[in-house]
């Protein structure tokens, strides 16, 4: 049990501007014990959501000194590693564009394979950034401030390298205008009465939405980085333009403007000339609000209407009516370990995170990581159970004979990856030791991305590599095409996560401040 | 506010557009430099002092003044008495509009525009067509609640009198400000000073309104 109380009160101390230093913690965790205050479990105890006793200055500086700092050498590996990918998605896109479809391992029976499914692993990772703003917001958890800048980056990530692959897969690449809702050079209209047209219309929505929502979120904390920028500029304290080096310091390049003069740019483009007032605060909050309102049945919507893409066809293994809140759970269970997956190495990596991003943040999701983890396994049972009690034998066969069984179904590896990793690993965070590790979170997390990417490669290409007619059965092979697309498009969503990362505010910054002691109106601490 | 000063503001805003047509009416206030004055600041170190100044500012009868802050305040819309937006009613409007569009895209297409015959579905069956009707309702919505909200603030503004103030810079990070406008009928360059620093309000500062 903790001494400290978390409405302790901070003493103001006028701290001068310091870019790219790490903060000194003032109170440290306390000696010989682990505890340091957010993993009190006395209810009439509320944790804190920032450690260290910090002062508002103190986190302005742990949040933007990492975008003002010059570009770390461990950045730049990792972005040129992360670009160079991107560039191999790129290339395949384009070979498969100036070859055909053909260049994948698709057959006659097997027609959406690897593409489908990368395109729901992209869409599924999407639902937790939304999920955490929105939803979270609404339910009032104030630790989802620490979390739902980068996870709704993730998201907005995730969303485009999925709506990569349905453009790509429909063959004749010129052709995806066809979506739109506007007629084709006969006169013929897209057929609304199609759930495909329904998921262009959901995932052009939600790819909006969330990214408007990631950016007006973002304005308060891009004008704070403008502000500082130009005090800088004002206190002639700006650093010269500096070309990285891959060995040694960097080239000062004299004639360049200065960092700090394009900050004030961008950042004041950016910012919309944001100032704070709190006239502008009291119409933002109540738009925010709204947002989150809206984005709550949206996000719910989104999966679903993706998972009617299976669920009103009448192919056995797809003809389900458990596939939307299924396909809702497995999304929010993915998203949440990708979240898990980006942020416990940030949090090791960057100085002073842990304070903004303590135990008690990967505890709540590990928690909710372990609730969706078994409602996805309910989901995995229950299909099975009505496959058998529906008494459909191309129903049960699917299940019995497609997936589950070794001696008949030649993708039983894939069933059973997806079991071991959904259902099997996040049970660990059943003990309190394993919920508060963020080396076991973050194996469990990345367990729960493979499992999820091999349950849509179990629903897509289990289901329909095996017809109704034993002539027509095939297995279906990827080609290196597939595989490299891919890993590029892994890629696509690190290079965009790593530019986020450097330049743009990782934490909601006025949303932390809120959750600080110093932010009541009254005086009694 | 009274008339006079209504249509003064009203004329100062046309001007800015047809200043061959309109003369911006005289400023209220000038420094000795002969800039118009836009008004006076205060800072505030902390949250319970900002907030018992604002209540203060608000007594004394101010209505055109602003508190600044580096995050939303609870409770300040009372404090400065400030009126509830009308952004819900403005994202409501735009939620039925993306539900009108989406009714006219989809019956007018498929019932009456080309009906097109796809598994032998009726034409104009409704139920196929909650789903996008649903999508184009919230993408509306989230339009107008973003664009109407910063319509609704006079954003995006690229310059501000306040940015010329070097102090303010701190906003975003923790310090508070309180700006009372010259325009308010009950500025006054002394009365409001003193109000302010009364309030508690440290480096008060007169700001000129160059643009």
């Amino acid at each position: 049990m903790s001494d400290i109380h978390p409405d302790q009160s901070t003493t103001h101390r006028v701290a001068g501007i310091v870019t790219g230093q790490p903060v000194a913690r003032r109170q440290p965790v306390i000696p010989g014990s682990k505890d340091d205050g957010t993993l009190v479990e006395d209810p009439g105890l509320r944790a804190p959501l920032v450690l260290g006793d910090r002062s508002f200055s103190e986190v302005t500086d742990i949040v933007c000194s990492y975008a003002e700092a010059p570009l770390p050498k461990i950045w730049l590996a990792a972005f040129t590693v992360a670009a160079s990918v991107a560039g191999i998605a790129n290339v395949m896109i384009l070979y498969l564009i100036i070859t055909g479809v053909g260049v994948w391992g698709l057959n006659n029976q097997v027609d959406w394979a690897w593409d489908i499914t990368n395109f729901v692993f992209w869409i599924g990772i999407g639902h937790a950034g939304t999920l955490i703003s929105a939803i979270l917001c609404l339910l009032k958890q104030n630790w989802r401030t620490a979390v739902n800048r980068a996870a709704e980056a993730m998201t907005i990530f995730a969303v485009i390298c999925a709506g990569i692959f349905p453009g790509i897969h429909v063959g004749r690449a010129w052709m995806a205008w066809f979506l739109a809702p506007i007629p084709n050079s006969n006169g013929i209209w897209p057929n609304f009465r199609s759930p495909l047209l329904w998921d262009v219309f959901a995932v052009s929505t939600y790819a909006t939405v969330s990214l408007l929502f990631w950016y007006m979120g973002m304005i308060p904390d891009v004008a704070t980085l403008r502000d500082r920028a130009s005090l800088r500029l004002h206190k002639g304290v700006s650093r010269g333009f500096k070309m990285p080096m891959p060995i040694g310091n960097g080239l000062a390049l004299h004639f360049m403007p200065k960092p700090d003069q394009l900050r004030v740019f961008i950042y004041g483009v950016m910012s919309l000339g944001w100032r704070f007032s709190s006239r502008h605060w009291h119409r933002y909050e109540k738009a925010y609000l709204m947002l989150a309102g809206i984005s709550t049945p949206l996000v719910l919507s989104v999966h679903s209407i993706v998972s009617f893409d299976f669920a009103t066809s009448v192919i056995p293994g797809w003809h389900t009516t458990i596939f939307p809140p299924y396909f809702v759970a497995g999304a929010v269970f993915g998203g949440f370990a990708m979240v898990l997956w980006l942020l416990i190495p940030l949090r090791m990596v960057l100085p002073n995170f842990s304070d903004l991003l303590t135990l008690r943040h990967l505890e709540n999701m590990a928690k909710i990581i372990l609730l969706t983890g078994t409602m996805v396994g309910f989901a995995y049972a229950m299909e099975f159970f009505m496959a058998w009690y529906g008494a459909n034998e191309y129903e049960f066969a699917v299940f019995a004979n497609n997936r589950v069984n070794p001696a008949q179904a030649p993708y039983w590896w894939a069933y059973w990856t997806m079991i071991i990793c959904n259902v099997g690993f996040p049970q660990v965070f059943w003990f309190r030791k394993m919920r508060q590790s963020p080396l076991v979170i973050w194996i469990v997390a990345s367990a729960v991305t493979v499992g999820m990417w091999f349950e849509r490669f179990v629903i897509i290409v289990t289901s329909i590599h095996r017809a109704f007619l034993p002539g027509e059965w095939h297995m279906f092979f990827p080609t290196w095409v597939d595989i490299l697309t891919f890993v590029g498009s892994c890629g696509i969503f690190m290079t965009l996560f790593l530019l986020f990362l450097k330049f743009l505010p990782i934490f909601a910054l006025s949303e932390l401040k809120i959750v600080m002691p110093q932010s009541h109106t009254d005086d009694h601490h | 506010m009274d008339m006079k000063s209504k249509i003064n503001e009203a004329v100062s805003f046309a001007s800015d557009y047809f200043p061959m047509i309109l003369r911006k009416p005289a400023p209220k206030f000038v420094t000795e430099s002969g800039n118009p004055v836009y008004g006076i600041v205060a800072e505030f170190s902390e949250t319970p002092k900002v907030f018992k100044a604002a209540k203060q500012v608000r007594d004394a009868g101010y209505s055109k003044w602003d508190v600044h802050s580096p995050f939303p305040i609870h409770d300040m819309e009372e404090a400065m008495g400030i009126k509830t937006t009308k952004l819900p009613l403005m994202a409501g409007g735009a939620a039925l509009t993306g539900l009108g569009i989406a009714v006219i895209l989809q019956w007018g297409t498929s019932a009456y525009l080309f009906p097109t015959v796809v598994q032998g579905k009726p034409f104009e069956a409704w139920q196929p067509f909650v789903p996008i009707m649903f999508e184009l309702a919230i993408l509306l919505t989230a339009f107008m609640c973003i664009f109407g909200m910063l319509a609704l603030n006079g954003l995006p503004r690229w310059h501000h009198p306040l940015f010329s103030h070097e102090r303010f810079m701190r906003v975003g990070n923790d310090r508070f400000f309180i700006a009372i406008e010259a325009n308010d009928p009950n500025f006054d360059p002394i009365k409001t000073k003193q109000l302010l620093e009364a309030a508690g309000g440290t480096d008060i500062t007169l700001i000129e309104d160059i643009s």
